[in-house]
This record gives structure tokens, sequence and C-alpha cells, in this order.
């Protein structure tokens, strides 16, 4: 470790209570760290968005129409005079929505099945099995497009479109897990003590489950996140009055030809950045959960 | 398990597979809230039209019946027809498909070549500056949405590079310059139809070769040359001839035959001309780079964490002892043993990069499958989005197919 990087680490082990514990597991705990402190400094923000922004994101018309960069309007313009900036600020609230929405359906439909699916086992295992295999196996984007097309606009039919594509993750993880917890001697032990069925999954499967499913949550934030935003460049995202930069990206799109980076440059980076947070979680939660990888 | 019996089995897993993947199609256009006549119409039609139209396109009977005809009209090979213009939606899909098998093609070889270059990099210089340099690009191309880094190529190669009176820039859309016609592929003149010597004699060459093809294979197989061997390889030169002679003539009397594959870079090479081919790569350069560059992270990751393990092993120590060259040593001893996980994450990428394929056919204006999709659901044409997302679905159950095949042949274990 380089004097910096002690200097931060003996800081942060004074100021944060619990912090200690994470830094100590090496590289994991920095990027679950890191990642964690981006992606709640982005919720902050956007929650923030509408008292801090300068101006309204979605009114034409408060600056010049499609200027560059200037003091007025540090990120400058859109096509229609809106202030890049108070988009920017505010642009993330459709994209957590989704991935939020989307995480708890996924959870609240994928496990139960994960869980009865390995837990009966025998032919509706395997039909259930290969039918999440054949969603799994589909070119995710093409299917929640396709949902999308069909469900409409909105948060909710977004969030709806994009769980289809990931329920079969949650699925595959919940049952690989519970077929080899199902084997160990104390789910045996709990059954020759004549526990009932709901009594072994709820309070002797599902929790050693959940690390295993913590990981794959965060891993489909970041999915949803880049999917949300690719339905909204395809034309079927949420309603044009809210902003999202998503739509910035696709706006900026048909003004690209004029060489005007600044509409399409900052959303892009919040989205990556987003994205990097929740991806930097799932790195370090994974390397957490699995010894194998940890050196 | 053979060889055999396992390619049998995986094939035969395949169908029902594809019967899940059509079922699952068709219950999301057609059974899933939302009547796709009512949806293209945008509640502005009167009932006339809209029934009209459902009897038109067979809507208006049983789901059973429907679900029947389409997989009946699929095994056909027809995908229905178009809700806009009531066109044929197969013809469409068959003239789009090249474009997208292109981009496919080009970005699947970018995303190894360069996933593999930097994971080979990262393993030998581990926990090294260079190592988490790498590591941190491969996690960052993840979290990158492809049109974003698409349009910034665009700006950056295309856009500025013409702005600034570079003579050299990317052309940022389109597969090929509207004032260059796009390439034909070769055409085989086989001489008027009145005249059978021609046909003869392409027919006679046809049919040398596969009587040396037929004696290599005798010589290999260990074959008695006298007479087995001889007999067997006349007879085959004989069909050949006498097949290619027919074949050939009825050609002939059609006007040649047209070989074309729709991929305009080997179209153009079959065609010889060199400039369409240089012309055709630029402009699939910035598309196949995005989408390579957002799918390189996870083959970076996979080749290094195999390295790392092949480069501990003790044949590689041993080979390091006698003194071969270091990339000898890399390339030839190691990279062997780490490339299979590569290839079956080949297999899985594909899926993704599809998907991702999409988005960059948008960003480029690629007239492939996936632009032909987004165009669609302008036109809330819901016929064709589901005709696009079976062959969708279909090419990404082949290629899995091909690829676990392909893993079967290299890695014996499997098909134990």
């Amino acid at each position: 470790m380089s004097e910096m990087t002690k200097k931060v680490h003996s800081m942060l082990v004074r100021f944060v209570p619990g912090v200690r514990s994470l830094l100590d597991r090496g590289s994991a705990g920095w990027m679950i760290l890191v990642g964690t402190i981006i992606v709640v400094s982005m919720i902050a923000m956007t929650l923030l968005g509408p008292f801090i922004a300068p101006h309204n994101p979605v009114a034409p018309g408060v600056g010049p129409r499609l200027s560059s960069p200037s003091s007025a309007f540090p990120l400058g313009t859109t096509r229609l005079g809106e202030d890049m900036l108070s988009r920017v600020l505010t642009g993330g609230g459709i994209m957590l929505q989704v991935a939020g929405l989307s995480a708890l359906i996924c959870f609240a439909i994928g496990v139960p099945i994960g869980l009865f699916s390995s837990y009966v086992g025998g032919k509706v295992d395997k039909i259930l099995s290969l039918i999440m295999d054949s969603i799994y196996a589909f070119p995710g984007l093409v299917l929640a497009i396709a949902l999308a097309a069909m469900l409409g606009r909105g948060v909710v039919s977004i969030s709806v479109a994009i769980s289809v594509v990931y329920i079969p993750s949650y699925f595959r993880i919940v049952r690989s897990q519970v077929l080899t917890i199902k084997e160990l001697q104390y789910t045996a032990a709990a059954e020759a003590a004549g526990a009932r069925w709901h009594t072994i999954i709820f309070s002797h499967i599902l929790p050693n489950v959940i690390p295993s499913i913590v990981v794959v949550a965060s891993v489909n934030f970041a999915d949803a996140i880049l999917t949300a935003a690719g339905l909204t460049f395809v034309g079927l995202g949420v309603e044009v009055d809210v902003p999202d930069w998503g739509r910035d990206l696709t706006n900026g799109r048909q003004v690209l030809g004029s060489g005007a980076w600044w509409v399409i440059t900052f959303p892009g980076l919040m989205i990556i950045l987003l994205a990097f947070g929740f991806t930097l979680v799932a790195e370090g939660l994974s390397e957490l959960t699995s010894p194998k990888l940890m050196k | 398990m053979g060889l055999r019996a396992y390619v049998v089995t995986r094939v035969l897993l395949t169908i029902p597979m594809v019967m899940l993947l059509l079922t699952l199609v068709f219950l999301i256009i057609r059974v899933m809230p939302g009547d796709p006549v009512l949806l293209h119409f945008e509640k502005r039609a009167d009932e006339q039209a809209m029934a009209q139209m459902r009897a038109r396109l067979g809507l208006d009977k049983p789901l059973v019946n429907q679900y029947f005809e389409y997989l009946f009209k699929l095994f056909q090979g027809d995908l229905g027809q178009s809700m806009q213009d009531y066109s044929s939606v197969s013809e469409q899909i068959f003239s789009a498909f090249p474009a997208t098998l292109e981009l496919a093609i080009s970005s699947m070889t970018l995303a190894t070549v360069i996933g593999v270059l930097l994971g080979v990099r990262s393993s030998k210089s581990y926990d090294k500056p260079i190592d988490h340099a790498i590591r941190t690009f491969g996690i960052v191309t993840y979290a990158i949405p492809v049109f974003f880094l698409g349009m910034i190529l665009q700006l950056t190669l295309g856009i500025w590079l013409r702005n600034v009176g570079s003579p050299f820039y990317f052309p940022t859309g389109q597969r090929i310059s509207p004032r260059t016609t796009a390439p034909a592929g070769l055409t085989l003149n086989l001489g008027s139809p009145s005249d059978i010597a021609s046909p003869l004699s392409w027919a006679f060459v046809l049919g040398l070769i596969a009587l040396v093809l037929t004696l290599i294979m005798v010589f290999k197989r260990r074959m008695k040359m006298f007479p087995k061997g001889l007999l067997i390889s006349l007879c085959v030169f004989a069909a050949v001839w006498g097949v290619g002679t027919v074949v050939f003539w009825h050609y002939a009397s059609s006007g040649g035959i047209r070989i074309a594959t729709g991929l305009y870079t080997i179209d153009s090479l079959l065609e010889g001309n060199l400039e369409k081919t240089a012309e055709v790569l630029k402009y699939l350069f910035l598309p196949s780079l995005s989408l390579g560059l957002v799918l390189c992270g996870i083959f970076v990751r996979i080749t290094r964490n195999n390295m790392l393990e092949t480069l501990r092993s003790d044949y590689v120590t041993a080979a390091k002892a006698r003194g071969l060259k270091d990339r000898t040593v890399t390339y030839t001893y190691a990279f062997r043993n780490a490339f299979l996980p590569v290839l079956t994450m080949m297999g899985l990428q594909f899926a993704l990069l599809l998907g991702g394929a999409v988005l960059t056919e948008t960003t480029f204006s690629w007239p492939g499958l996936g632009r032909y999709i987004v165009e669609r659901i302008n036109f809330r044409d819901y016929t064709a989005i589901q005709g696009a997302v079976v062959v969708f679905g279909l090419f990404v159950t082949l290629v899995s197919l091909a690829v676990d095949l392909l893993y079967a042949y290299f890695d014996p274990r499997i098909r134990l």
C-alpha cells in the first residue's frame, strides 16, 4: 500500500463506523466502498437535483439553442434551449426507479420459483429449468424491446420488460445453491427432527442463499440501467416531459452531425458512472462471497 | 458417450428449446395485454378497418388456431405479413440479415482479439500497475452503453476528423457510400444455353477436383487402392461430372450462376474490386469497434484468469526452463489451454452481442435486423417485430449449438 492509500485508509477507519472490517478484506472491500460511494452520491444527486438545478430541466428556451458550454450554461444547452446542467442533475430518476423496481420484481418472482423448483425437484423442476434456460439464452435486449413494445410506455412496463429478462438469473442462482444446500447434513437433521417443508425452506435454506442473490441483484442493477437506457434509445422510454439521461442521448444523436458533443457526453458519462458504481459493488461482493478467487 | 452420440443428443435437445422459444414469442405478441391491431391503430381507427386487418392477417381466428398456423407457416419459412403494407416479413428479414451477420462476425472477432491480447498482457504482469489498469478497463467496458461509445467514436473519428479537413475520416453511417453500388458478388458466365460444351468442361474441372479429394481420402483411410479405391474414385468423378453438367446447363440457360453472400466484405472480394473492399471495411470499422470494445471486457477477464492458472502449471515452467522464447511459451504453450473457456464465452456472449447490435445498428444507421425491429416499432408493426424476434432467437440457438459441438470436438472430456 502506498502512503496515499494508507492515509485514506486510516481516515476512513477513524471516521466511518464499520468500515474497518470491509477494508481488511483487500481489493474487494475497496471496490464495494468506492462503488457504494458512487451509487449513494448519484442517488443523492437525483433526489436533490430538483432543488439545486439552476433552471427547470424540461423548460425549453431558458437559454440559446444548442450553445456550447459557457459560464451561463456550464454544460451547454439542448436543441430546444434546455439547460444541460439541470438535465444532468435531475435525469437519473427514471433509471434508478426502473433498476429498483425491476430488482424487486425479479426478487419477488425469481427467488420463490427457484426455491420451489429445486426443492420439489423431478419433472416440475426440469420443465421450469427448460423454460428459464430458453429465456436466459434469448438476446435480452431484443426480448425486452418486444415486451416493452407490447406493454407501452411508463416506468412500470419498462421494469416488467426488464424483469422478464433477468428473472432466469435469479432462478438459476437460487436453484444451484439450493441443490447444494439440500444435501448438507444440517438440512437432513432438520428433516429428521420433523421440521415442516416451509420451515426448512425459509429458515434453513433461504438465509444461506441470500448472499448469492445479493450478488446477482447488484449485477442486475447495472444491467437494468443499461437496458433502460437502450430501451429509451430505440424510442420505448417514458414520457417526454421527464428529464432522462437516456433520452438526452437519443436527442443528442440527431444533432451529432453539427458537432454538438456536450448534449451526449455529460448524460452518457453519468450513465457510465452509475452503472460502473453498481458493477464495482457487484465485483467486490462476488469476490467476497467466493473465497476461491481471494488471494 | 462418443462424439456421435453427444452430437445427436445435443441436436435433439435443441428441438424443445426452439419450440419453447417460438411459443414464448407468440405469447408475448399475441396473448399479453395489448391487442396488436388495436395498438397498431392507436385507438383512432374505425372498427371496420380493424376487422379488415384482423381478417387479412388471420388474427380473428381462435388463439389455438393462430398458434398452429404460426408454427406451420414458420416451418415453411413464412414469417407472415407486415401490418404496415402486408408485404412479406420473411423477404425483408432475409435482405436485412446479412448486414447483421457481418457486423456480428467482425465485432465478435474484434472483441476476442482485443480481449485476449489484453488478458494475456494482464496475466503476464500480475498485480502490477498495468494489470490493474487493464482490469479496470475491463470493468469499465461493462458499464458503457454501446450507443454512447458509438456516438463518441462517430464524433471523434468521423465528424471532427472531417471538420478539421483531414483527408481520412471514418463514415458515420450506412454500409457503403450511396454513390457506390453494392458489391454484387461473383457471376459465373457459363456460356450460352445452346452450347453444351461449356457446362461440360466446367463440370469436368469440378469432377477432377472431386476425384483428387476422393483419392486423398482413400489414401488416408488406408483402403486398398486397387481395385476398390480406384473404382470408388472413378464413380465419384463420373457422378460429379454428370450431375454438374446438368446443373450448370440449367443455370446457363438462366444466365449464369451468381455467388453472393450478402456480406459486403466477401462479395466485394468475390467481385475482385479491392477498392470497394477497402471502402466496405472503412464503413464497417466504427460499428464493429464500438460493439467489440463494449464486449471485450469479459474476454479480458476470462483470458487473464485462465492464463494465471496455466502460467503457474508445471509444463509451462518446464518449457521456460528449457530456454524457449517468452512469446512461444505464452502463446503456443500456455494460451492453447487457456483458449477453450474463451471459446465457450464466445458462444455465451453471442446473445449479448445481438442485443448490442440492435443499438449499434440504430446508432450507425446500419441496415440490419436490429434497425429493422426499431423501425417497425415506430410503425407499430407487430407482425414484423414478431418475425424479427423469432429470427434473432433462432440465430442464437444455432450459434450456441455450433459452439457446443465445436467444444466437444476440441475437448474430449465433454463427451465422456
